[in-house]
């Protein structure tokens, strides 16, 4: 059974259809990459499934339960962990602080979301900056940080959007590490990126969308190779953004 | 643990020998405001400084825990006191529905609701005449002669509150404020629910500021809306005692709570009585004008004060500390 | 039935006044993003203007609007520019600290007028103070028709200002985005600025119209900030048409809870409704329009 499906998602901002009934299922276990040039309703998607705005129709299924009206925290709650394109560290907070404000969904006391905080730093390599406030953070070290506190709520299943925008090729090797061990922990990854070199390295399947619509979804290989997607990619005349690094 | 508290614990030791130490009824007066105000501050503090919703409307959970008291006493004839216990959760019920009604809603809904709950609350009090006696006020018979009881029940409710915020800032509420301060959206992906947890730093805020409503009415024997629902004077004076002494730190609303009761008094009183007796030592002269403009521009002075503190010193007293540190080093 | 189509009317046109109060304050609100708690304040320093000008230069009121204006423009530019701008800037654990700003600003001002003008009631007796004419069995205030007249007037100007104007097309972009409406060249800063002014020498206007039937002292400001916000609240929070339908329901409301419920409800009248419209219709006026 898939742990999540989408089935006819859709979004209109008034006039516009940000998301136009887009299918999608993701398996227990795998990387699932999602992705389309700029604009075509990514972001949108991993909004509706966490609830920061409702979807205008269609429905998701989390484990074989509708949550397309279940509110922000509870999906949390469930097991959906996410992260944001454009990073919301707890700015005024220390890097641990943060982390332990996520742990704290899941453990009890003051001493058990601690111990769960720095064992989820040091997972995904963190513990250097672990007193560091938040704001002062480089952006691979913001970008890690995202997908640290996600972790420490303890996700079945994790959204992340962009983690790897504007990290240099020693950064990104590392990205690519750590999503791979997140896999390897037993976590399920859906994964939008632009950077092909990472989205072909690592996803099992890739579903990509272009103006809100599904144009295919396939190996990375069927999808690199199929002609819509590189007329969808190099006729925004940006192709060469795309292209591997 | 003891050297780095250690000028907390000279306070706290200052305080429990102060009324013995010092039998002049004014200043004991003073140090009963500064005690009251250290409470209102520190549940101004937790709604605003660290949950990061600004609060208009202290005065009215301030004034429904002196009402409470007050009508207790006035139409039932039971004890004023039993609002000491019941002004507290009376605020909390009528903070409800209004965070209820205002916290799902994002932008200065809250801030805008709170100013509106405050005036709401203080014309019913004024209109419903037969409930509240309106514009008269309330007079009810004060238990004690002395100051002093009333001055360690401020105390004790003071170090009630400042412990309340030391477990707080602690404990899973503490992290949950903070990270609902610092971005909501943030705070509601890693699964905290926001409008709740709001709530719940509402009612405590509500809560502190209820019970001191009710030993105020105990210790001053009258209250009328003007006084207990009183923009300025509660509102305004609950929020200067926290961006004086130190958003967002526990020991900010204490140093608070002194700068302000002394500037308040500095200008109502004329210097603590100062000038008036200067005047009538030296005689005439320029004082008796300096005098009566001075006690005329305390309001004056809380707001120049809210605009340079802003200005100069946007966290306060305490939050400041090192700035003013240097800056006092440096000449 | 006489009673009722004459308080509509004199709500009506106090409603007028209000949408011009409000329209200042959404226009703060929608390029600021904050609410201007010092707005009645402004309005209460304009009431005191004009009231110095017809007292030691016998200037009528109407005239004065050209000096009233252009001055609380000036004022409030300076705010803005000295004392709130600068705020943007501070790294401050305080939410809202440019709100709190406007309420010191707000204090000052009335401590201000209170310290030259005293606590004392004034107020402005012209020849058309009680001047009233009839339409039918309806008896209309002349100065308040007057008032209402300037007052769309003004609304008109406004919204041509704002629609065909480079710097009215400046300050939307601003209201919706102003990052991106910066990298498109805007000087944000000095559209908040402006902003501002605008905000003040409307409700300037208000004020100096309002004077001749109304009474005058340095607290008045307060209450007419709170029905300035319940405006904007009502009207959705920074849309100019909102503010308009706003404005005129508070009148509207207002006239009738005072002729059917009794003076003193006036004020709670306001406050009720904004309770309603919080609780059923969260995003103002906004919500039904869409503009
Ligand atoms: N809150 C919103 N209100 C109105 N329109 C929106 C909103 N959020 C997104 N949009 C629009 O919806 C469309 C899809 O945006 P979305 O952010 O989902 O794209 P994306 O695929 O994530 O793009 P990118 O690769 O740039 O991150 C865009 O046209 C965007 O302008
Ligand atoms: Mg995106």
């Amino acid at each position: 059974m898939a742990i999540l499906e989408v089935k006819d998602l859709t979004k209109n901002f008034g006039g516009l259809r940000a998301v136009d009934s887009v299918n999608f299922a993701v398996q227990p276990g795998e990387i699932f990459g999602l992705i389309g040039p700029n604009g075509s309703g990514k972001t949108t998607i991993f909004n509706m499934i966490s609830h920061f705005y409702p979807a205008s129709s269609g429905s998701i299924i989390f484990n074989g339960a509708d949550i397309t009206r279940t509110k922000t925290h509870q999906v949390c709650a469930l097991g959906i962990g996410r992260t944001f394109q454009i990073v919301r560290p707890l700015k005024r907070m220390t890097v641990l602080d943060n982390v332990i404000a996520s742990a704290f969904l899941r453990c009890r006391t003051m001493g058990e979301a601690r111990k769960a905080a720095e064992e989820t730093l040091e997972f995904c390599g963190l513990t250097p900056y672990a007193k560091h406030l938040a704001r002062g953070l480089s952006i691979a070290s913001r970008k890690r940080l995202e997908i640290t506190r996600a972790m420490a709520t303890r996700p079945t299943l994790l959204l992340l959007d962009e983690t790897a925008a504007g990290l240099n090729p020693g950064e990104l090797d590392e990205a690519i590490a750590l999503i791979k061990q997140i896999r390897e922990s037993g976590v399920t990854v859906v994964i939008v990126e632009h950077i092909m070199r990472v989205i072909m390295a690592i996803s099992d399947r890739i579903h990509c969308i272009n103006h809100g619509q599904t144009i295919t979804e396939g190996t990375p290989r069927e999808v690199a190779n199929h002609p819509e997607v590189i007329a969808a990619y190099l006729g925004h005349g940006g192709g060469g953004q795309y292209a591997d690094h | 643990m003891l050297r780095e508290r250690g000028w907390e614990l000279s306070l706290l030791a200052v305080l429990l020998v102060f009324p013995l130490a010092v039998q002049d009824a004014y200043f004991r007066h003073l140090m009963i405001l500064v005690l009251l105000w250290v409470t209102i501050g520190t549940g101004w503090n937790l709604l605003a400084g660290y949950t990061g919703q600004v609060s208009f409307g202290t005065a009215a959970f301030f004034g429904v825990g002196a009402y409470t008291a007050g009508l207790l006493a006035h139409h039932l004839e039971i004890s004023a006191w039993w609002g000491l216990l019941l002004g507290g959760p009376l605020a909390v019920l009528v903070g409800f529905p209004f965070g209820w009604i205002s916290f799902p809603l994002r932008g200065a809904y809250f801030a805008l609701g709170s100013l509106a709950l405050g005036e709401i609350m203080r014309l019913l009090a004024t209109v419903w005449e037969s409930l509240t006696e309106g514009m008269v006020g309330i007079l009810i018979m004060q238990t004690f002669v002395s100051k002093v009881p009333y001055y360690y029940l401020a105390l004790g409710l003071a170090l009630a509150s400042i412990l309340v915020m030391e477990l707080v800032t602690r404990s899973r509420l503490g992290y949950y404020f903070v990270s609902i301060r610092e971005d909501q959206d943030a705070a509601a992906s890693i699964g905290i629910d926001t409008t709740r947890y709001k709530m719940v730093s509402l009612s405590l805020h509500a809560f502190l500021t209820g019970t001191a409503g009710a030993l105020y009415m105990n210790y001053m024997g009258f209250i009328d809306p003007q006084v207990v629902f009183s923009l300025s004077d509660i509102s305004i004076m609950a929020i200067l005692v926290v961006i004086v002494g130190g958003v967002g730190t526990i020991m900010g609303p204490v140093v608070g709570a002194f700068v302000m009761v002394a500037v308040q008094e500095i200008f109502r009183s004329g210097g603590f009585g100062g000038l008036k007796a200067l005047t009538q030592a030296v005689g005439g002269g320029f004082l008796p004008v300096l005098t009566k403009y001075i006690t005329q521009a305390h309001v004056l002075a809380f707001g120049v004060l809210v605009v340079v503190v802003i200005m100069t010193l946007p966290n306060g007293i305490v939050g400041d500390w090192s700035r003013i540190k240097r800056a006092l080093r440096r000449g | 039935m006489d009673v009722l189509l004459q308080t509509l009317v004199a709500g009506l046109l106090k409603g007028g006044l209000y949408a011009l109060i409000g329209i200042g304050m959404t226009l703060i609100m929608g390029v600021m993003g904050i609410i201007n708690l010092a707005h009645g304040q402004m309005m209460m320093v304009a009431m005191y203007l004009t009231f110095v000008l017809f007292t030691f230069l016998g200037l009528d009121p109407y005239f004065s609007l050209l000096l009233t204006m252009p001055a609380l423009f000036l004022l409030g530019a300076a705010v803005q520019r000295w004392a709130l701008n600068p705020l943007l800037k501070v790294e401050s654990l305080l939410p809202q600290n440019q709100v709190l700003m406007t309420v010191g600003i707000g204090m000052v001002l009335t401590e201000v007028m209170r310290f030259i003008f005293s606590s004392n009631y004034q107020s402005l007796k012209t020849g058309y103070s009680d001047a009233t004419f009839f339409l039918g069995q309806i008896s209309f205030s002349v100065p308040l028709t007057i008032a209402f007249l300037v007052a769309c007037l003004f609304t008109s100007l406004m919204f041509w200002f704002l629609l065909k104007t480079d710097l009215g097309r400046s300050i939307r972009a601003v209201a919706q985005d102003a990052e991106a409406a910066q990298l498109m060249g805007v000087n944000a800063e000095r559209i908040r600025t402006i902003t501002m002014g605008l905000g003040a020498a409307l409700v300037a206007a208000a004020g100096t119209l309002l004077l001749p039937v109304y009474y005058l002292f340095p607290d008045i400001g307060k209450p007419f900030t709170t029905k300035a916000f319940i405006i904007t609240i009502l009207g959705g929070l920074g849309s100019t048409v909102g503010a308009i339908l706003g404005g005129v329901t508070l009148g509207l409301a207002e006239a009738l809870g005072s002729t059917f419920l009794g003076m003193q409800y006036e004020d709670l009248v306001g406050l009720v409704i904004f309770i309603l419209v919080l609780l059923f219709l969260p995003g103002g006026f906004k919500r039904l329009t869409k503009v």
